[in-house]
């Protein structure tokens, strides 16, 4: 049987240690009538060459880039993840720790999120990280219950229609339970238009949801949105991109109370949509609103630098029904990718993989718009996504792309809450740096 | 070998000018930076991220990771974790191609081997939980829970029914009163029996038309099987309320009962557990829940159906299927984007198909056995007040100890570290005064449970005063959590 290590003779030893005659006597404290009497009904055990074979051919159906080349984006994407990210990642004193509860015996894992801590907050140039929650779209729900925290207005949050659909969602899952209004404000332009926010927003506003870039892939007037949240007392949520953090204005520098993102661009695979990486930080003043764990430098008993859980008053296992959330795990493997990630880009990589997202996704753009019945669905500045309106259906393009190998989309038909007419003729297009111009230009060959 | 050098933050390593990631240059025509992207939406300039080299990174992070404690390095009995070793296949094999880099927007047609993967997954689940329908979305437990408890909110809208109320034992994981305060319900904590199990009075005066779910972990937090459990879902259920089971414990029962036979209407899965997801050093987790059919209308979504396609005409051709996603028709909506952490449960399913049915039995028939064992070597050292039974954990109580010698449950785990194995849980569940929580795991040895024994009676014949001052052999000792707190500092600064 795999991975037991105690042999039958054993078993029996340990058994009469215990004062038992069998196993099966050790779960006499179930009452006979619950117990199962018969096998679980399971597909048969495979040994370890079975398995892979059996995982091989299971994955050789699937459409993996090597075979296709994807295009595909909506908040995951095909960036390139150095091997040094792997090599960290698969070390078993961190894949196989758990939570750092003795501090003493996870130095390792503490410092690596204190400095994940430190290395989003230069990326985003806002005054606190914690050490990351489950993904991008429950990251947008909890800033919003942070918010109300912390501005305590329980009654309305505003959110952009270019906010992606699905972060909308599970915004709308989350708040249903608590009445709480949520206001949408409709961007058919492809970004928000500011005086329709300043009407939407008021004294009772909590928040102001805004994504950077858009769902849409278009670059919003950050500045004037916050200042209009700011106006009524309302706080600014910013979903960001990290990847174009190397390029783009920072949160911190257009004012955003908190910053929230889906960081898996940041060194973790794309794996059909998860476990991915939810980032949050914000400004100083709302650290102890903060949902998730936080790592903090102190000295031990020697005086020695070291780090530890912080400000775990916050948390459910303390706090129980009073926590600022009922978050008991953290994304750790994920933000050691991330922190990882970063340290080998540094400021000149981040930097270049930005602008090679941008430049492959203008030209891309530029040459897929040639295409007759294809246009740019809106006129807003954008970085590495942008949306492809298609006359004769999205859906064509996307199957004439395909058959050739190459995957486009989301197409926005998908989403009930994308908010356009005519949402079949919307696609979402992605161009990472990982794109090269061969590939782009044997895509529009393929349309023509 | 350590390298105790190397203490530094990664700041204290950079150098202007150093890189470790070259990107090759644009290969498309070359356009102004301000033609594609306004300056007054740029930054000035690129974040102030350190400069490293490759080898710097590396050799950094390879020597912090060599300060932690692991399942591949140590023996780590976290009481309610269940730190069982993590089968290098599954890392292997949820890094294929066709796997690992399949994006989440992927048509269905190319993506049939992972919708087979994820539609056996929720199959599987579905028979040792004894419970139909199952959502893989959830990222962790809390978050199947918080999602169950939305689920029946659904469910109780559709019937008519105002239930404000979520009750639970006070022995429970914090993630439960935390979970049921944010799916918005009212709390209402139960008070246990001496023996830490479930008070059938109180729970009876409670019990009213404004219970909406009680809550319950079972084998409960004490390592014990909850023996009530029939009669306490019948109350619940002639209250008009649904049984919620809390399946943190799940490593004790698998294969032998399922919490739909023991009157369970819904309950969560640790995989990252259970199915040794693994841990990432605080996660990823991955938390489906499955509950009773006339619940199943209401889960999250997506989740996966499977299709007979038409014959093709040769008879005795194997049937062939296609898969597809669904909504659920009165879904409660998405608790988070894309499908679920799929990391983790293909590692999952790479678990149950190796283990196979006998095989998941006879990982709880071990983890009990061990679990058992353990604690007879212990008992007459170390006080188990729940008696010298237990399922796949037990709980100590220090208390007697450290009332006649001073020494606590805290001082206990920490010299442990000196003898190499990772602390249990202390201080959980609450209802256990100085309470250490011991879960061996079955994928341990009788030697290292031995060994873990021996080091517990030598730390007990220590001298209290240098236990206090333990760990005495690991990079640091007793970090001041005060000072920490006091002035958070949250982030490495330059100096100025």
């Amino acid at each position: 049987m795999a991975y037991l290590y105690n042999t039958p003779q054993q078993q029996r030893e340990m058994l009469q240690t215990i004062g038992v005659d069998s196993i099966d006597e050790l779960f006499d404290q179930i009452p006979a009538g619950l117990r199962l009497g018969r096998p679980l009904d399971l597909p048969p055990a495979l040994t370890e060459i079975e398995l892979e074979s059996h995982l091989r051919e299971l994955g050789a159906k699937n459409g993996s880039p090597l075979q296709r080349v994807c295009f595909l984006g909506g908040g995951s994407y095909d960036h390139f993840i150095p091997a040094a990210v792997d090599a960290i990642a698969s070390r078993s004193e961190f894949y196989t720790a758990y939570t750092p509860y003795q501090a003493e015996a996870s130095q390792g894992t503490l410092q690596a999120f204190f400095e994940y801590q430190s290395l989003i907050c230069q990326l985003t140039g806002m005054d606190v990280s914690n050490a990351s929650l489950y993904e991008g779209g429950t990251a947008v729900s909890e800033a919003v219950f942070m918010a109300m925290r912390a501005t305590d207005r329980h009654g309305k949050v505003v959110l952009l229609g270019s906010v992606h659909p699905e972060y909308r969602e599970v915004c709308e899952t989350y708040l249903r339970q608590i009445n709480c209004e949520l206001v949408v404000v409709p961007t058919p332009e492809g970004v928000a238009d500011v005086a329709a926010v300043r009407k939407a927003v008021d004294d009772q506003t909590a928040c102001l949801v805004i994504q950077q870039p858009n769902f849409f892939g278009c670059l919003e007037q950050t500045q004037e949105l916050v200042a209009a949240a700011h106006a009524v007392g309302a706080l600014a949520v910013v979903s960001f991109d990290p990847i174009s953090l190397g390029l783009l204005s920072r949160p911190g520098e257009y004012g955003a109370d908190i910053a929230v993102a889906e960081g898996q661009s940041l060194g973790t695979p794309m794996q059909y949509g998860g476990p991915y990486l939810g980032i949050l930080t914000c400004r100083q003043e709302f650290v102890r609103k903060m949902p998730g764990r936080l790592i903090g430098e102190t000295v031990d008993r020697a005086g020695r630098r070291c780090y530890v859980l912080n400000l775990q008053a916050r948390e459910q296992h303390i706090r129980r029904e009073k926590a600022t959330s009922n978050i008991c795990t953290n994304q750790g493997l994920m933000a050691l990718r991330a922190t990882v990630y970063l340290s080998l880009l540094g400021p000149a990589g981040l930097r270049e993989a930005a602008e090679l997202c941008t430049r492959k996704a203008h030209y891309a753009a530029d040459r897929l718009t040639s295409v007759s019945g294809i246009e740019l669905a809106f006129r807003a500045p954008f970085f590495k996504e942008f949306t492809l309106r298609c006359r004769h259906g999205a859906d064509r393009v996307v199957a004439q792309a395909g058959a050739a190998g190459f995957d486009l989309g989301p197409g926005l038909a998908r989403f009930r809450r994308a908010g356009l007419d005519a949402a079949n003729e919307y696609l979402v297009v992605a161009v990472t740096e990982k794109r090269t111009r061969a590939e782009i230009d044997a895509l529009v060959a393929a349309l023509r | 070998m350590r390298n105790t050098l190397a203490t530094q933050l990664i700041f204290d390593l950079s150098q202007p000018g150093r890189r470790g990631a070259v990107y090759p240059s644009s290969d498309v025509p070359d356009r102004p930076l301000d033609d594609l992207i306004p300056a007054s939406r740029r930054a000035a300039s690129a974040p102030a991220l350190p400069e490293l080299t490759e080898p710097e990174v590396i050799r950094h992070f390879v020597n912090l990771s060599t300060k932690n404690m692991s399942v591949d390095t140590h023996f780590y009995p976290l009481g309610s974790c269940t730190m069982k070793y993590n089968p290098k296949r599954h890392e292997r094999l949820a890094g294929l191609q066709g796997i690992v880099d399949l994006h989440p927007y992927q048509s269905v047609e190319h993506s049939q081997g992972m919708l087979e993967i994820l539609y056996t997954m929720q199959q599987m689940l579905a028979e040792i939980a004894g419970l139909p329908a199952v959502s893989l979305q959830p990222a962790a437990g809390a978050q199947g829970e918080f999602t169950a408890l939305l689920t029946a909110s659904a469910y109780f809208r559709d019937l008519g029914e105002t239930r404000t109320r979520v009750l639970f034992p006070n022995s429970a994981h914090g993630t439960n009163p935390a979970s049921a305060a944010l799916a918005g319900f009212e709390c209402v904590q139960l008070k246990s029996t001496a023996q830490g199990f479930i008070d059938l009075d109180e729970l009876r005066a409670a019990l009213d038309h404004r219970t909406a779910v009680f809550m319950v972990t079972n084998p409960n937090t004490l390592g014990m099987f909850e023996r009530d459990i029939p009669q306490v879902a019948k109350m619940v259920h002639d209250a008009g309320g649904l049984v919620y089971i809390d399946g943190a414990n799940m490593n004790a029962i698998c294969g032998v009962t399922r919490p739909g036979d023991f009157g369970g209407d819904m309950m969560h899965y640790n995989v990252h557990k259970t199915f040794t997801g693994p841990h990432g050093a605080g996660g990823p987790g991955s938390g489906p829940i499955a509950v009773r059919d006339f619940l199943g209308d209401y889960l999250p979504g997506p989740i996966v159906v499977r299709n007979e396609l038409p014959a093709d005409g040769a008879k005795g051709a194997p049937v062939k299927f296609r898969y597809d996603l669904m909504m659920p028709s009165k879904s409660i909506g998405r608790v988070r984007s894309f499908f679920g952490n799929v990391g983790i449960l293909v590692r999952g399913y790479c678990y149950l198909r190796t283990l196979g049915a006998a095989g998941v039995r006879g990982m709880s028939e071990n983890a009990v056995l061990n679990a058992n064992y353990l604690l007879a070597k212990l008992k007459d050292v170390l006080p188990v007040p729940q008696g010298d039974r237990c399922m796949h954990e037990f709980v100590a109580s220090a208390k007697p100890i450290k009332d006649e010698r001073g020494i606590s449950a805290m001082d206990i785990a920490k010299r442990l570290l000196d003898y190499g194995f990772h602390a249990p849980t202390v201080y959980f569940p609450l209802v256990v005064p100085e309470a250490i929580m011991i879960e061996p795991t079955e994928t341990e040895s009788r030697e290292t449970l031995d060994a873990f024994a021996d080091a517990i009676r030598k730390i007990l014949a220590e001298d209290p005063a240098y236990l206090h001052e333990a760990p005495h052999q690991t990079p640091v000792s007793r970090p001041d959590e005060v000072r920490a707190a006091r002035t958070p500092v949250l982030k490495w600064e330059k100096a100025t």
